[in-house]
């Protein structure tokens, strides 16, 4: 699945620019721990997290990350989405929690 | 000159501090382990930072007003402040940017405001414990509006810390001093993060309880024993 398959459903929306949504996503990882995702996640992910400083781009593109997605529609710094369109990282805005997007994600064939 | 210091202690008003952490025990405390310069950081209040000051004074114990902030990310920062009136000005702040919810005293504990012969004034309702609507970056921007100081709190923990939380510091805010915690080993530490090296790191206790609170093994070389001084150095 790539991240533009995400974004064509509604519950998805892309808050950075439209570079880069081909990736693809290999997996699902949920942290809010930046220095725990960095140690834990791998590349590919898509990864959920409540926090939107700028620093989860940093990691993001340490990782290589497919996209970010921030639940429970939290707004998200500005400076944060200018990150992520410098870095390429797409980020996403859902009004689903964590466990919805993994239910959404596995209804979409991610396993 | 060099000063023994300890910039991180609880009074009562922090709901997870002993309720002995009263002014004048926490003065006399510090006199007898023969400290220079403290700072008093609740958790998101300054409520008792004044009776503190002013025993500090009667004593000849430095006392730096100041508070330890929980930021949305969940990071703790002390924040401290040149005069009581700066760190009540944010305070206000601070009190605008808390839950609208109340402290349950038996879950979390009493949050006691002393006068400075040690009889309580009254108790705190708010919940202090909780993080305040603000981010790291604006907590800067408010500290350093009052020309205040943040030290980011407990570094090497891996909770409500800095680098434990966002993984890094921020390349935009101008930090050169960090906090580590009573028991960390600056150096092993150092040794596992070395791009932290180029940092200034000061020891506080984080002190909860009188017997938490540091002996003369915190030091910072100053030009003067006064809060200008200090920050002059830490900034």
């Amino acid at each position: 699945m790539q991240v533009k398959n995400l974004i064509e459903k509604e519950n998805f929306k892309l808050i950075t620019n439209d570079k880069d949504i081909s990736k693809e996503i290999k997996g699902l990882y949920c942290c809010d721990l930046l220095s725990w995702v960095m140690s834990h996640a791998k590349a590919g992910d898509a990864w959920i997290t409540v926090q939107t400083h700028m620093n989860i781009v940093a990691v993001a593109s340490l990782l290589d990350i497919s996209c970010i997605i921030i639940p429970e529609s939290i707004e998200i710094d500005k400076e944060t989405i200018d990150k992520a369109n410098e870095e390429n990282i797409p980020i996403l805005s859902t009004n689903l929690n964590s466990y919805e997007i993994f239910c959404k994600m596995h209804e979409l064939g991610l396993r | 000159m060099k000063i023994a210091i300890d910039f991180h202690i609880h009074t009562a008003l922090s709901p997870c501090a002993d309720e002995d952490m009263t002014p004048n025990n926490i003065i006399n405390m510090c006199i007898l382990k023969g400290l220079d310069a403290i700072a008093i950081t609740d958790h998101n209040s300054v409520e008792n930072c004044r009776a503190c000051m002013e025993l500090g004074e009667n004593k000849g114990i430095l006392v730096i007003p100041g508070m330890e902030v929980q930021t949305k990310e969940e990071v703790h920062l002390i924040c401290l402040f040149e005069d009581i009136n700066t760190a009540l000005a944010f305070q206000k702040l601070i009190y605008g940017k808390l839950p609208k919810k109340e402290n349950n005293p038996k879950f979390f504990g009493r949050q006691i405001i002393f006068n400075e012969k040690d009889e309580v004034i009254r108790e705190n309702n708010m919940m202090l414990i909780a993080s305040v609507d603000l981010s790291i970056n604006e907590v800067f921007h408010e500290v350093y509006k009052l020309r205040g100081i943040i030290i980011p709190a407990h570094v090497d923990r891996s909770s409500y810390s800095l680098i434990g939380t966002l993984g890094f510091i921020p390349e935009k805010l101008s930090i050169k001093t960090l906090e580590v915690s009573k028991r960390c080993n600056i150096n092993a530490f150092l040794g596992k993060y070395s791009i932290f090296r180029n940092y200034r790191f000061i020891q506080n206790s984080d002190a909860h309880h009188l017997w938490d609170i540091l002996e003369r093994e915190s030091f910072i070389e100053v030009n003067k024993k006064d809060i200008k001084s200090i920050f002059d150095i830490l900034r």
